[in-house]
């Protein structure tokens, strides 16, 4: 299998603060790793940085992305190619709906990937996004809703789940995506993400959490626990249980 | 922001790959809006103002008596009152560089129809959209050209109902009595500098009178364009909304760009009768070589309705606060305005509202943007008077500044001489955030994109009140101004 993701010796900081300090990690076409570790060990700059947040400095090290470095490319450059962030804590915008918000995007993928096909129809987007919305079990009018503005915490995760459906990664990082969910939004959603990868078996997925539950519905290859900025330990689906059973402390 | 069919979207290509020109405005851009024809006509005209100069203008218009002597007294006016004291600096608009009267076409009243009006300035109005929008979504439209009118037209049946809808010149000849009756007697000559200005040079505009009862369901449009160097333009806008009757009026503007000072001093009276409901937009894009000095006023009858909705794009210097005077019991002012300031503009804009009736309410919402250095002034006067018993007023003014070298100021000044008044004010500024513009990028979309999908957003609930075409226009004018980002 093609490697989509490799992350060498990574360091990172913010106004002069190291926060990553020297991150490895490989993600492989069709692959699910778990990302997990204690607050404030670093999991959400790992995220952010994959993605190409401003506010960080890559002080060394290298993030690759199908074999080609990224550090100088801009989010939306990262987007275009395949990568998706899904927020831990998604940004209210007032004044711009969902679903204006999405057309722009899908269209934006799609000068990007497919040039000389004229952009989809506004009709046409209507409708495939609300069947996308349909397995989502998300109300119609949700689409005409100004994005995140207002929406409950599960609404949100819901809605981050929901533009990464139509917008087809083929990296998806998902920050915190089951956190604030009830056991149904939880089910719901990781379905759909399940369903997502199994359409397209090159999408390589990394799932930053805290808790133990989401990966009763979808189970990770790989499983590495964070800490003070670093991968301390990696391992498989086992890994998890054992750090439900002991806690973080006793690596 | 607004995704309601493909008609209205100007990215959308058709099936078949062709670009889809079906938005009216798809096209319009800075070029478009900055493009000047050719100007011969304007070596009969000279600058400057004199008394001369007015008499001139009066006799060319072969006006009577009453309004010759009104300008002499108006230009007596503006010789004697000096620049306002406040708001921004004015002394670099020089009067004698300024060409206040000039005629691109000679045809009293404009020509009625598109045909007949001479190429050259038909060709500005079919590149801003004007005769197709005429075609699409207007019950009625005026164009002036320079100082005149040269092209008005309404529906017949609306004509058949009584409305009256034509330029002002020709008002004056036409419907004399009722021209006297009105003219002015909203904005006085004597009320500031520019009033007077106006009183003195007045020309072309348009008169709209509405008869009891009818209402006007498509809105009627007037377009003003300036085209050659150093023009001044003074439309005069009458509006006689009788009792019970609705309209909608819209005003739009440009003119090309030259690097030396032009002027407008327009000035827009409406008179709204006992419960009749008018609405006055307006999407203004002067070049940012001219001082937009306008003055509008409306006098509200018990139990009518006005609407100002205003978008401010261009100019140098604006300074422009519609203002409403709440006459009649119950009489209610809507005031909805953005104004953008971008690099080299300020845009000192606002309302007055004058609450005289009982229960009278007045809303206002105003929306700023600043860019590149520009600077936005939201400047207010609200009074509640004795006789105003339990009044209303709302206002709410969101400033948004998009980068640390621009600014936004707000001078609000509330009067309250009655007791039983409800007046709430809030203001709130703020800065692009970063992290919104990471959310937004992170799916794909440019930076650019979207810092002018987040300012389209903070101003939608007032691009939202505008007919679609001219809201998709807005947005598009929005989005041209964020192109342009500073080096």
């Amino acid at each position: 299998m093609t490697q989509l993701l490799e992350i060498k010796d990574l360091e990172v900081a913010i106004d002069n603060k190291t926060i990553l300090k020297g991150v490895n990690l490989t993600i492989k076409e069709g692959e699910v790793h778990t990302l997990m570790g204690p607050n404030g060990s670093g999991k959400s700059t790992l995220s952010n940085v994959i993605m190409g947040h401003p506010k960080y400095q890559v002080t060394s090290g290298d993030i690759l992305y199908k074999g080609k470095n990224i550090l100088k490319m801009e989010p939306h450059e990262r987007a275009l190619i395949g990568i998706f962030l899904a927020f831990q804590y998604p940004k209210e915008i007032t004044g711009v709906t969902l679903e204006e918000f999405l057309l722009a995007a899908y269209r934006a993928k799609q000068a990007h990937t497919d040039p000389d096909k004229p952009p989809i129809l506004v009709f046409r987007f209507k409708k495939m996004l609300r069947e996308v919305m349909a397995e989502f079990k998300m109300p119609e009018d949700f689409a005409e809703r100004f994005l995140n503005h207002g929406f409950s915490g599960g609404e949100k995760k819901k809605a981050e789940a929901l533009q990464m459906a139509v917008l087809q990664p083929t990296l998806a990082i998902m920050d915190e995506t089951d956190s604030g969910l009830d056991v149904d939004a939880l089910k719901t959603i990781t379905a759909n993400i399940d369903k997502v990868m199994r359409k397209r078996e090159k999408t390589g997925v990394l799932l930053v959490t805290h808790y133990q539950r989401i990966l009763k519905h979808l189970e990770p290859d790989y499983v590495h626990v964070m800490k003070n900025g670093r991968i301390i330990k990696s391992g498989g689906p086992e890994l998890a249980h054992e750090l439900e059973e002991k806690g973080y402390e006793h690596l | 922001m607004l995704l309601k069919t493909d008609m209205i979207d100007p990215t959308v290509k058709s099936e078949a790959g062709t670009k889809s020109e079906k938005g009216i405005f798809a096209r319009l851009n800075r070029d478009t809006l900055d493009h000047s024809d050719p100007s011969d006509y304007m070596e009969k005209f000279k600058k400057g103002i004199s008394p001369q100069l007015v008499a001139h203008i009066s006799k060319d218009k072969e006006e009577p008596e009453w309004m010759l002597h009104q300008r002499m007294k108006a230009y007596e006016n503006f010789t004697r009152i000096p620049l306002p004291n406040w708001g921004p600096n004015l002394e670099a608009l020089n009067f004698d560089e300024i060409c206040f009267f000039a005629k691109a076409a000679d045809k009293k009243g404009g020509y009625e129809s598109w045909d007949k009006v001479p190429a050259y300035i038909k060709n500005t109005f079919d590149r801003l959209g004007i005769p197709e929008a005429e075609k699409k979504v207007l019950a009625g439209v005026g164009a002036q050209y320079e100082s005149e009118v040269i092209y008005h037209s309404l529906e017949n049946e609306l004509k058949e109902q009584g409305v009256l809808f034509l330029d002002m010149d020709l008002a004056l000849q036409k419907h004399h009595d009722l021209v006297q009756k009105y003219f002015m007697k909203c904005v006085p000559a004597t009320d500031h500098k520019f009033s007077a200005l106006h009183g003195a040079v007045w020309s072309g505009g348009t008169f709209l009178y509405v008869p009891s009862g009818v209402k006007v369901k498509k809105p009627l449009q007037a377009y003003f364009r300036m085209n050659a160097m150093n023009m001044g333009q003074f439309e005069h806008t009458l509006i006689i909304v009788e009792e019970g009757a609705e309209a909608h009026y819209i005003e739009g503007c440009s003119a090309p760009k030259y690097g030396s000072n032009a002027l407008h001093a327009g000035c827009v009276e409406v008179f709204v009768s006992k419960g009749a409901k008018f609405r006055y937009s307006s999407v203004e894009n002067w070049s940012k070589d001219t001082y937009n000095l306008n003055t509008k006023r409306a006098i509200i009858e018990e139990g009518g309705t006005m609407e100002w909705v205003g978008g401010n794009m261009g100019s140098g210097v604006t300074m422009l606060y519609p203002c409403s005077i709440l006459k009649g019991r119950n009489a209610r002012a809507d005031h909805l305005g953005i104004a953008f300031a971008n690099a080299g503009q300020i845009q000192d804009t606002g309302a007055r509202v004058l609450h005289l009736g009982e229960n009278t309410g007045s809303k206002i919402t105003m929306k700023s943007i600043s860019k590149g250095g520009g600077h936005s002034i939201y400047r207010s006067d609200i009074r509640i008077a004795k006789t105003a018993k339990n009044a209303i007023s709302q206002i709410e003014c969101d400033a948004l500044i998009l980068d640390p070298i621009s600014v936004s100021d707000t001078f609000p000044n509330i009067k309250v001489d009655n007791n039983s008044a409800t007046v709430s004010h809030e203001a709130r500024v703020g800065r692009l955030n970063e992290e919104d513009i990471f959310y937004l990028t992170s799916r794909g979309i440019e930076k650019a994109q979207a810092e002018a999908m987040i300012v389209n957003g903070f101003i939608s609930p007032i691009v939202r009140e505008l007919p679609l075409e001219y809201a998709v226009e807005m947005n598009r004018l929005i989005e041209l101004e964020m192109e342009n980002s500073i080096g």
